[in-house]
Parts: structure tokens; sequence; C-alpha cells
């Protein structure tokens, strides 16, 4: 099925989820609304048409004025793909998560909180996965500044300029 | 004896343990020898891969890819590549995609001699890892010989090679192909069929397809558990639709679906049909045609994103590139395979003994440099 028939199903089925559909370019996606996601992503699991078995990438973005979190995923069964947004805000980056759906989410979702701070509500275990438990802020935010120290210990600077 | 009661204990394995490959902790909440809950604890490796590759341009970012999973550089920057080609819209000199698929078939044989020999050393076997380890040599030597690295090649650039086949790789390369089929058989003899390693790995740790799904898993280790699915024949990438090779899948000739034996032995035929693969390029490798000649000058991808996803020994490596235009990557997310295949251990290793999850771990051949990034 390609991914503007996945769309139109979605249409139909939540229409209000449905925030906007992007066909152009190499990589088709649509962008569901914050709330529903969840409820959408099992629509997508579940139903016997569509089966979107394996969620293969979840990934933060962060594009300075907004967040977003971008799902790819893929059904062994039918083989078909579709890949999915949610816009959040980027003082209260807070979404529902998917781990109930797909177990693999809880790792990204993990990793997506780690780095860009995320909250993914109704995750059984949002803690840091790559960085230390103490760590201050989220590195992959493009307004991310490294601290001076950490545990005592001086953190180098790059040096002006270097490429 | 009423009074006599058990109390679980909790048991750091690792960080500096043999045989979880690296620096992964796993904090297991014991019952006796029963392993009652699984807490793995990863990132002692994180070099923020991510966070740099948005200071560096498309060409500077492969040394640091290579740098992700040491053991199957070439796969990895094959990967890279095709993604930012496919994001580059660019067409590749035939020859070039033969060269690349030959290392990474060569790349994929020496990252599954190093799973196999060590997941002997965490079974007891020490002898196996110094046969394998031995037959890897000759890998390492071939890419020397074209890219003069021996484990973190920067040799597969976009739109292109580093460098073309020096004389005398091809010969080479058949010698060692030749040399190679005969020791799978060696293999065998030694490790595969041995009845000690059978008792430790067969029936051991099993993975059910539906979980295996679940939890993301891919690569060997989903085929062991009997799902017939590979990228380079469903989803064919480069030039792997015109070899005949076949996909294998475990079909538990000994223990059953998705055990640990399963999973190691996908990986023992697995290359054989990368040297067939290997071999068949090698014939078919076209001649003279210059290797740089798509190289692009400057890098400058349109507005957009790319997901494109290649069978790395591991499992489904995935690449997610967003660019906003210039010569430097907004975003770059690598989903890692031995990310997700780790992350099920926790499931699957609830109830094992101890010494079982030392057999689940090995087999599950994980890479932390890829994991942690």
């Amino acid at each position: 099925m390609e991914s503007s028939e996945v769309f139109k199903l979605i249409e139909s089925k939540y229409p209000d989820a449905l925030k906007s559909i992007d066909l152009e370019g190499i990589e088709q996606s649509v962008t569901i609304d914050v709330n529903s996601i969840a409820d959408v992503c099992n629509y997508l699991k579940t139903e016997s048409e569509l089966q979107f078995t394996s969620l293969m990438c979840l990934s933060g973005v962060d594009y300075e004025d907004k967040m977003e979190v971008v799902y790819h995923l893929h059904s062994l069964l039918h083989d078909h793909r579709v890949t999915l947004k949610v816009e959040l805000s980027r003082d209260n980056p807070k979404l529902p998560s998917v781990s109930g759906v797909w177990k693999a989410a809880n790792w990204h979702e993990r990793e997506a909180y780690d780095m860009y701070g995320i909250v993914f509500d109704d995750h059984p275990d949002l803690r840091r996965i790559l960085l230390p438990d103490d760590w201050e802020g989220f590195p992959l935010r493009k307004d991310y500044v490294v601290a001076e120290k950490y545990r005592g210990w001086t953190i180098r600077k790059i040096k002006e300029g270097f490429e | 004896m009423p009074d006599l009661k058990t109390e679980e204990m909790v048991v750091q394995m690792g960080p500096q343990h043999p045989a979880t490959h690296g620096v992964l902790r796993l904090e297991i909440t014991t019952d006796g020898e029963i392993v009652r809950k699984i807490n793995p604890h990863i990132g002692y490796l994180h070099r923020c891969f991510e966070k740099h590759c948005e200071e560096l341009n498309y060409h500077q970012i492969i040394p640091f890819v290579d740098r992700c999973d040491y053991l199957a550089a070439m796969n990895n920057e094959h990967g890279y590549v095709m993604a930012v080609e496919k994001l580059l819209d660019i067409e590749i000199p035939e020859r070039v995609e033969y060269i690349r698929v030959i290392m990474s078939e060569l790349n994929r044989i020496a990252s599954h001699l190093v799973a196999l020999g060590t997941y002997g050393l965490d079974i007891g076997a020490i002898t196996p890892f110094l046969f394998t380890f031995r037959d890897r040599e000759k890998i390492l030597d071939l890419f020397e010989m074209t890219s003069g690295a021996r484990l973190l090649y920067n040799y597969i650039w976009i739109g292109g090679v580093a460098f073309d086949l020096p004389n005398g790789f091809v010969e080479k390369c058949f010698e060692f192909i030749d040399y190679f089929l005969p020791k799978l058989k060696e293999y065998d003899d030694l490790l595969s069929y041995n009845k000690i390693f059978i008792k430790r790995t067969a029936e051991v740790a099993i993975i059910p397809p539906a979980v295996a799904i679940e939890w993301g898993i891919t690569g060997p280790n989903l085929r062991a558990s009997g799902v017939d699915w590979d990228l380079r024949r469903d989803e064919p990438y480069s030039i792997y639709d015109k070899f005949e090779w076949d996909v294998i899948v475990a079909d538990g000739r000994v223990g059953v679906l998705g055990d640990s034996w399963s999973r190691y032995y996908v990986r023992v035929l697995e290359m054989e049909q990368s040297a067939s693969i290997v071999k068949q390029a090698l014939e078919g490798l076209p001649s003279d045609e210059n290797v740089k000649s798509a190289v692009p000058k400057k890098v400058r991808p349109k507005e957009g994103s790319v997901f494109f996803r290649s069978e790395n020994p591991r499992g489904e490596l995935g690449y997610y590139i967003i660019s906003d235009g210039s010569d430097i990557p907004y975003r770059l997310k690598m989903r890692s395979p031995a990310f997700c295949n780790l992350s099920a251990i926790s499931d699957v290793g609830e109830g094992l003994l101890i010494s079982d999850l030392v057999s689940l771990l090995g087999s599950i051949d994980i890479v932390l440099g890829e994991i942690d990034r």
C-alpha cells in the first residue's frame, strides 16, 4: 500500500487527529495531533489491512521554534512503510508514549528524552539512557551550551573556528 | 526446615566483564542461580556521534560512521553514503557498486567471524577464537591492500570509493574465497556440532518471532527466530538483485527455532552466502571505469529528509537525515541495530540461569560502540 492510501485511511478513521499531509520530496509524511498519536499508532498496528508491526525508528528533532518526534513504521506482512510526525511546543514537549504499542519504542523514547528532554507520558521507565543520570541539560537541543564542569572535572572547550 | 528463606541479590555484571563484549553493565536481580530482573545500563562509550554530525559536512562524517560499529565499518559507510546519495539523487558508476558490495560482504564475513570466535570464548571454548581470527586476518589484509587501513577504512565515499582496487586484488580475493569455504566445515567440526557447545546453547534463551518483531530485533537474530526477512533481497539496494544467493532462515535442526544455537548457526551459514556473493561480484566486475567520476565536490542536498536502511551484519542499520539545504546535515539519527537487539534482553533474559544469560548475550552479537554511539 502506498503512503498516501495509508494517510487516507487515517483521515477517515481519525478526522480530527490529522493536521497536515506532506506529499512532496523523497519522504512522504503525515503530521498527527499530539493527543491522538498513541491511538493512531495502535490503529495502524492492529488494523488487518495495515499491520505496521515494527517500529523502525523513532527520532526527536529540534527545529528551534518547535520540536518534532518522527516515527518510521514498517509492516513485515504487507511490506509497506509510513512516516508519522508529531509537533510539540519547545517549552513543554510532552506527548503520549507508544511503548504500549511497540515494546521497541521503550529505549527509543528514553533516548529522545535523554537528548531532547521530550517527556513521554505513561512510559514505564522514563530516565536517561546514554548519558549519566546526573547530567544537566539536553545535548541535542540546538541551544545547548556545554557545562564548564561535571563532577569537578573540567570539560574541554572546542577551539574557536575549529573545523 | 520452615525457617529457611532465600533472598534476592543484586549482582552487577560489567562494565568490566569478558562476556559483555565491551563496556555494558547489567544490573541483575538474582534468586540463587536464576535471573529475576535485568536492568541494562549503557552509555559508557557515548561519544556524541549525532551532535558531531551537526557540525561536520557530509564527507567528514564518514570516518565517524566507521567508529560506530568498528567491526563492520564498510557496511556502516555503505549505508551512510547510500542515504546521502538518495538525498542528492545521483547515479553511481557500476564498478563502484560492485566494489562496494565486495567490501561490504567481506566485512560481513569478518564481523561474523568475530561473533563466532568470541561466542566460543563466552561459552568456554578458546580454540575456535584462534581459528576465526586466523581467517579474519586474511580479510583485513585484503582491506589493508585496498584502503590502507585494517579496521577503520574511510574507503566508501559519497558518489564513489577512495581508491580503485589495487593490482592483484581480484586474484587475491578469489584465492581467499577458495581458502575460506572449506574452513566453514572446520568451524562446524570444532564448535557448531560440539556436544558441550550444543548443551550450552540449544534450547536456551528462545526468542519467539512475535517477541522479536515487537522489540525491533533485526538481522541474523530475527532470521534465527524463523522470520524470512532480509533487506538485501526484500528491499534490494545497491546491486544485490543481480546476484543469486539464499536468505538464511533458521530451521531448528538442533534445538528449537529462536534459541542461541540458531542465532549462532545463522551466522555460519550467512558467511557461505556472503562468500558466494563476493565470488559472483568478482566475476562480474566491470573494468576500466573511473571510480571517482561521480564524487561531488560539494555535497549540498536540497531541503528534505530521508530514512534509509541497509542490512548490517547485526541487523538493519537506518540513517534518518534531515537536510536544510546547507553542506551540513541539520539532523542525523542513526538507528542502530544492536541498540534495538539489546533492548529485548530485559524481556527475554528473565527466568534464565546466570550462565544462560551469558549464552544469550553472546548470541545477540552486540557492539557497544554502535549502541552508545
